[in-house]
């Protein structure tokens, strides 16, 4: 077996036709991973106990003629944003090095349930905060196409693991783009699902109201039977909608002729040319399917930055307002009085980007700055959120690049916070809006760098996400 | 200048946030630029237009309340497990009032 190419389905077969038990197939992806992992730095944490009990107990039910679940024996990584009882989980950060949570993540225990092997931990921007994964505090993640290049964040080690075949999916988290601008950058699928519905209980908190748990995969399928697995509404998670889950897989395969697609005028403005030819391509594919184009326009895309920072920043400086020294392992040993442990421990424990953003959200929610800020950008909020609802009276989905250029170089954008945020400007915008978004493979550069392609859907409508999206993907001969 | 390292100090203080005289200089750039962009968003007229704070609005406001049932939770030992320091059952913190 392949084990860098291994997908669920292959997985499946494997196991029924005894090619291989799932405790097999996970000593060797342990063995690979870790081989793999001072390469690309994707790894924080690595489970092998876990992961051979749960192959054990998928091994034990084949055996007993049992149905295994639908992710039997699948390598699985899991951001270490997302909590895994008594598997250390860092945020990628300082402030929680030595943090074993007691509970685990609905996603995870859903994952688990399913046979899923959780196999380590993946490294992350701290706290989720970054567009590129050279925030984590245990240094940055390589992108494993070209090893001097980002492989984009927040969620870059889970977008590595899986393009460099260390694991077979993975779960990330999104805030502002965290899943889909990896998941281009690397060179997979990526999917963003709509906002409740996958709980969120167990996702460490960096901004609560944009705040997405979602799959990584090589393929489309993939991402559907992952997001399968852990959507649906969790009473532990009060913000986790109630509405019913399709089965995506129905959506896969399906004939796509006579679909409205809507491309945004806004989303190309910004464009690097090589990157700008592969979703052209990518629409005329479209077009080849039968999809009838339709230019829309977004008016209030440009504006979407600036509210997002403001509402991010916010929220998160509420967030992280909790670790102080007195709960999550870190104090600082110089601290003599209690304001000095907050202030120093907090000082000590978080790195450059967590500190600004913790002050511009501490500032645009201070007095005599709240209704200029944060009122404000919660209006422009609801005025992007309209744009969509405007553009789907008009289309079925939207299709627009996932990022105005491929992975850059390491370090190219780190003095420069702004360029940094503006990576995100065409992924930002599904997030302030809830609505399912996700980012597939389109395409190469000239130089082997993948350009993703971003589908977005009403909320709650990721079956028609996924159904164009696979056909786009066996259209253009992109699937694995 | 749109902030000054007063205005930096000032707001660390609220942030609970120790930052070196090095960090604040730099933070006062940062926010400086970051806020400038931010300004972008005055060229919009947002009169009449409802704020936004949450996504989903069709759920009713006690929709999602679960029974008001006991159900297990951490125990003592366990929600104690990650602080850096406890003792009694209890975190344990700076003293905060002189005897």
């Amino acid at each position: 077996m392949d084990i860098a190419k291994l997908t669920i389905s292959g997985i499946q077969e494997g196991l029924r036709n005894r090619q291989f038990s799932a405790t097999e197939l996970t000593q060797e992806a342990l063995a690979f991973a870790r081989g793999e992992n001072s390469k690309t730095n994707a790894y924080l944490t690595f489970s092998e106990e876990r992961a051979l009990q749960t192959a054990s107990a998928v091994d034990e039910k084949l055996s007993r003629g049992e149905a295994p679940g639908a992710l039997a024996g699948v390598p699985i990584a899991v951001k270490d944003v997302i909590v895994t009882k008594g598997l250390r989980t860092t945020c990628g950060s300082k402030m929680l090095e030595h943090f074993i949570p007691p509970y685990d993540a609905t996603a995870v225990q859903r994952l688990e349930a399913a046979g899923g092997v959780i196999i380590g931990k993946a490294n992350c921007d701290e706290f989720a905060m970054g567009s590129s994964n050279e925030n984590s505090a245990y240094g940055p993640v390589r992108n494993p196409v070209a090893l001097d290049r980002v492989p984009g964040g927040s969620s870059g080690g889970s977008a590595a693991v899986v393009a460099q075949g260390t694991a077979a999916v993975s779960l990330g988290s999104d805030t502002g783009g965290s899943i889909r601008q990896p998941a281009s950058f690397c060179g997979v699928v990526g999917v963003t699902p709509t906002y409740g519905r996958v709980s969120r209980y167990g996702l460490v908190a960096f901004a609560s109201s944009l705040d997405h748990i979602g799959p990584f995969a090589r393929n489309v399928e993939d991402a559907a039977i992952l997001l399968q697995t852990i959507a649906g509404r969790d009473p532990k998670d009060a913000t986790s909608a109630f509405a019913p889950v399709p089965d995506y897989r129905e959506s896969l395969g399906k004939d796509v002729r006579g679909l409205r697609v809507g491309l945004p005028k806004e989303y190309f403005a910004h464009l690097d040319s090589e990157s700008g030819d592969q979703i052209h391509k990518g629409i005329e594919l479209l077009k080849q399917q039968g999809c009838e184009i339709v230019d829309v326009s977004l008016p209030h895309t440009d504006y979407a930055v600036a509210c997002y920072y403001i509402i991010c920043t916010a929220e998160a400086s509420a967030n992280l307002a909790r670790y102080d020294g007195v709960r999550y392992t870190r104090r600082s040993a110089q601290a003599k009085t209690l304001q000095d442990m907050y202030r120093m421990t907090r000082g000590e424990g978080f790195g450059a980007e967590c500190k600004r953003r913790i002050m511009l959200g501490t500032y645009v929610l201070s007095s005599g700055y709240y209704d200029a800020y944060y009122l404000k950008a919660q209006k422009v909020r609801s005025l992007i959120a309209r744009d969509f609802q405007q553009a789907f009276t008009q289309v079925d989905a939207l299709v627009t690049p996932v990022s105005p250029f491929p992975a850059f170089k390491l370090g190219e954008k780190l003095d420069d916070p702004i360029q940094m945020y503006l990576s995100d400007i065409y992924t930002i915008t599904g997030d302030l809006a809830g609505i399912p978004c996700m980012s597939v493979p389109c395409g190469n550069t000239a130089e082997g760098l993948p350009v993703g392609m971003q589908i977005l859907t009403r909320h709650f409508d990721e079956s028609g996400m996924f159904r164009l999206a696979s056909a786009f993907e066996q259209a253009g001969g992109f699937a694995v | 200048m749109k902030i000054t390292e007063q205005e930096v100090k000032y707001v660390a203080d609220l942030a609970n946030l120790q930052l070196s005289a090095e960090e604040t200089a730099r933070m006062a750039h940062d926010l400086d630029g970051i806020l400038s962009h931010i300004d972008k968003l005055n060229e919009l007229d947002v009169t009449g237009v409802e704020p936004m704070a949450q996504v989903l609005y069709d759920s009713g406001e006690t929709d999602t309340l679960r029974e008001d049932v006991i159900e297990p939770s951490l125990d003592n030992q366990a929600a104690l497990a990650n602080a850096p320091l406890s003792g009694a059952g209890q975190f344990k913190v700076p003293k905060i009032i002189e005897r």
